[in-house]
């Protein structure tokens, strides 16, 4: 049945993450860009939230409620709409959580997730994306060749949130012309990890490149064991979560830009009294519900256990367009204004540019 | 809970509305060519096949598609067809809609059986319906309103049984003294001028009226209240009511023929050896297509919006604001996606062999009539802003 309708509870989860976005996050966002950190007692904060846990499995430890993608992402679009570094630093464990209590073996599971249930943020990350132009996720350059009872990864990953301090890595690798992801622990041999890169936007984010020279796991690291896992249902997941995540910085920049133009004068009247900005206004509204609309699209289709690869997709790429778009307009509008670090938008702009090209960080 | 995927039941229909929609494909060319002739209210394959609301209504249970989503989504299924040509002519037009919205119930009950047109866009106005230049005079002798002035690009407007007009009882009260009155057809004074010549949709029927001292009943006047409500008091918001539905309609409508370019696109680029596939990134993919797969985002976002302001009616939710950003979205959309179809095949395309050329032409009135992208535009930044019409113009 086709139907936008929130259950009672989604719309609860919505307006509490809405006011933790409004009074934790976003006061926060600007002195972690700058300092190029993340407050160590927000994502304490954040823990407590049970973003992660509560959709783990009891027997772990976790809440036990059933996967919601569809909560999710009204999660992260709230939580993005607040800052979308310190969303992403406060969601990215749940990716590995997520991607272990999907396809992992019961070993695995039972192995991992209890960390995730403690009172403590724990930090792992998923490996998707390599360094160097035109990456597909479909072929990773980094592979995978079996050696006996294990399995031996060479290659490199980048953009890998969290790298200063997660427990593992889920590190996407070709095997035997197939794709699977192997959990790597952050002291295997051979594996280097770089210092904090330092980016264009999400700066708050720490983000690493893994070298694996020929890092030797186990035949039971890789996930799914025996069996292996579906690496296009992790993209997928990810792809949904950034493209909710991509909405809410497009809400964010819409909303801060509606009342500056309302303020700001020229010529005698308000600049949002010019239709020249105000369409503007109207366009970037548009497209931030449309993006929402294919998000939830997208998280629906996970949720209902449906092929969810076209909607994924497509939610992301259109995300990465007009959310790059808008935060582009955010900046004109704003004029000078818009250029100058003392108003949030030249932050979603430089985010806008690089949650658009991302892939496998978070997921729903 | 949200979810985006039809019922067994709503998947019958919509595959039902397909299966006709191809027959009436097949007249879509002859039609386009011969813009004089109307097509038939019944095609000849008419007998094996239900119309697709009757469909709808048998078996349907509370736990189907809600019927303002579904109505979008079986209108996308028709015109995916043809925009002009059905199996069976349903009755009914924009005139019945504002009869629907603003008709006292004898009004409803005296002419909801006539096919209705909707005439408001005059030779100097269109969108712009507050400087109606057409009047209306109330003779008090006769008990009778006589009107005079011309309209133009009604549509519907020649097969109509009866019209909805838009005139103003007092020109000095600007858009307060507009009012709607109903017309019926062969009313002395009430000339149907001949169809217009048009880019697209030239089967359609799309008259130009001229009244000339036309008389009608004083009960003609729709909801019968002949007070001028005073400026700012919402009487004329209430005439623009009917657009609620009519635009994201109008919007489902464009958007069918935009399925059904980019259909007969994926078509020619695979038989051709284009890998569509999804799931990878666009850097692994031929330009052609991602530049496909960008027009199907278009499509895909475009009738979200529509499904959404639907669905917002059908929750007896105000969608007012929900009806202009669909609208908005899909006028801009569906040019865009016939555009680049044409473009992604090359000069086959604009051969009138296929279709393609013809839904280019049919789509580009999608932002321009019920209200123009640039009228939907300030619909929404006026909501947005919450600005008046006097703050934003």
């Amino acid at each position: 049945m086709i139907s936008f309708k929130l259950t009672e509870e989604q719309e609860v989860v919505r307006d509490a993450l809405h006011d933790f976005a409004e009074q934790a996050l976003r006061p926060a966002a600007r002195d972690a860009d700058e300092e190029s950190k993340l407050p160590e007692e927000l994502l304490a904060q954040s823990w407590e939230l049970g973003l992660v846990s509560t959709q783990l499995p009891e027997a772990f430890g976790g809440g036990g409620e059933a996967r919601s993608p569809i909560t999710n992402a009204i999660v992260a679009e709230e939580l993005a709409w607040g800052d979308p570094a310190l969303a992403i630093a406060a969601l990215a464990p749940a990716a590995f959580a997520f991607a272990l209590a999907d396809q992992g073996s019961e070993d695995q599971r039972r192995e991992h997730l209890p960390a995730f249930c403690g009172d403590s943020y724990h930090a792992a990350s998923l490996a998707v994306v390599e360094p160097g132009p035109v990456f597909d996720p479909r072929l990773p350059r980094t592979l995978a060749e079996p050696k006996g009872d294990a399995f031996v990864l060479s290659g490199a990953k980048s953009f890998v949130v969290l790298g200063d301090r997660a427990s593992h890595f889920l590190v996407v690798a070709r095997n035997n012309g197939g794709r699977d992801a192997f959990i790597v622990p952050r002291d295997a041999e051979g594996l280097s990890i770089s210092e904090p890169e330092k980016n264009l936007g999400l700066k708050a984010l720490p983000t690493v490149t893994l070298e694996l020279e020929r890092v030797e796991v186990p035949a039971a690291a890789r996930l799914g064991e025996a069996a292996g896992c579906d690496v296009q249902r992790i993209l997928d997941g990810s792809r949904a979560a950034l493209s909710a995540l991509m909405t809410g910085l497009s809400r964010a920049a819409l909303e801060f830009c509606v009342p500056y133009a309302k303020e700001r004068e020229a010529f005698g009247e308000a600049i949002a009294q010019k239709q020249a900005i105000a369409f503007r206004l109207a366009d970037m509204h548009v497209e931030t519900e449309c993006q929402r609309w294919l998000t939830w699209k997208a998280a629906s289709q996970l949720e209902h256990g449906r092929d969810a690869t076209v909607a994924c997709h497509q939610a992301r790429a259109y995300a990465a367009e007009k959310t790059m778009w808008i935060a582009d307009q955010g900046v004109q509008v704003l004029g000078g204004h818009g250029f100058i670090r003392e108003h949030p938008v030249e932050m979603w702009y430089r985010g806008a540019r690089t949650l658009g090209v991302l892939e496998g960080i978070v997921s729903l | 809970m949200i979810d985006f995927e039809p019922t067994p039941h709503d998947a019958k229909v919509l595959a039902a509305v397909r299966e006709q929609a191809l027959i009436c494909r097949n007249y879509a060319r002859y039609y386009d060519e011969n813009e004089h002739e109307f097509p038939p209210d019944q095609l000849p394959e008419a007998n094996d096949h239900k119309n697709p609301y009757v469909l709808l209504m048998q078996g349907r249970s509370d736990q189907d598609t809600t019927l303002g989503v579904i109505a979008m989504l079986i209108s996308m299924g028709e015109t995916w067809g043809d925009y002009s040509v059905r199996m069976q002519r349903g009755k009914g037009a924009l005139g019945n809609a504002a009869l629907g919205a603003a008709g006292t119930p004898e009004q409803q009950e005296k002419w909801g059986g006539l096919t209705l047109a909707m005439a408001i866009t005059e030779p100097g106005c269109g969108s712009d319906p507050s400087k109606v230049q057409t009047t209306a005079v109330l003779d008090e002798a006769t008990n009778e309103w006589v009107i005079n002035g011309e309209k133009i690009f009604v549509t519907t407007g020649c097969r109509a049984e009866g019209v909805v007009i838009w005139a103003t009882i007092d020109k000095s009260a600007g858009r307060a003294g507009i009012k709607s009155f109903l017309v019926e057809k062969e009313t002395p004074g009430f000339v149907v001028a001949a169809k217009e010549k048009k880019l697209g949709i030239r089967a359609d029927d799309t008259a130009a009226y001229v009244f000339q001292d036309c008389r009608v009943p004083r009960e003609n006047l729709l909801g019968g209240n002949e007070e001028i409500p005073k400026a700012g008091s919402g009487g004329f918001k209430g005439v623009m009511k009917t657009f609620n539905m009519t635009r994201p309609g109008v919007a489902a409508i464009g958007l069918g023929m935009a399925e059904a370019a980019l259909d007969f696109t994926r078509e020619q680029l695979e038989a051709a050896g284009v890998d569509l596939s999804y799931g990878g990134s666009e850097h692994g993919q031929s330009a052609a297509a991602a530049r496909f797969q960008r027009l199907e985002r278009e499509l895909e976002a475009s009738k979200l919006s529509i499904l959404r302001a639907a669905w917002l009616s059908d929750m007896g939710q105000s969608n007012n604001l929900e009806a202009s950003v669909c609208k908005a979205k899909t006028g801009t959309a569906v040019r865009e996606i016939t555009q680049g179809c044409i473009e992604l095949l090359g000069p086959m395309a604009v051969s009138r062999e296929h279709l393609l050329e013809k839904w280019f032409r049919d789509v580009r009135i999608t932002d321009i009539y019920e209200g123009t992208g640039e009228i939907q535009r300030m619909i929404t930044a006026r909501a947005l802003l919450d600005y008046t019409r006097a703050e934003l113009n």
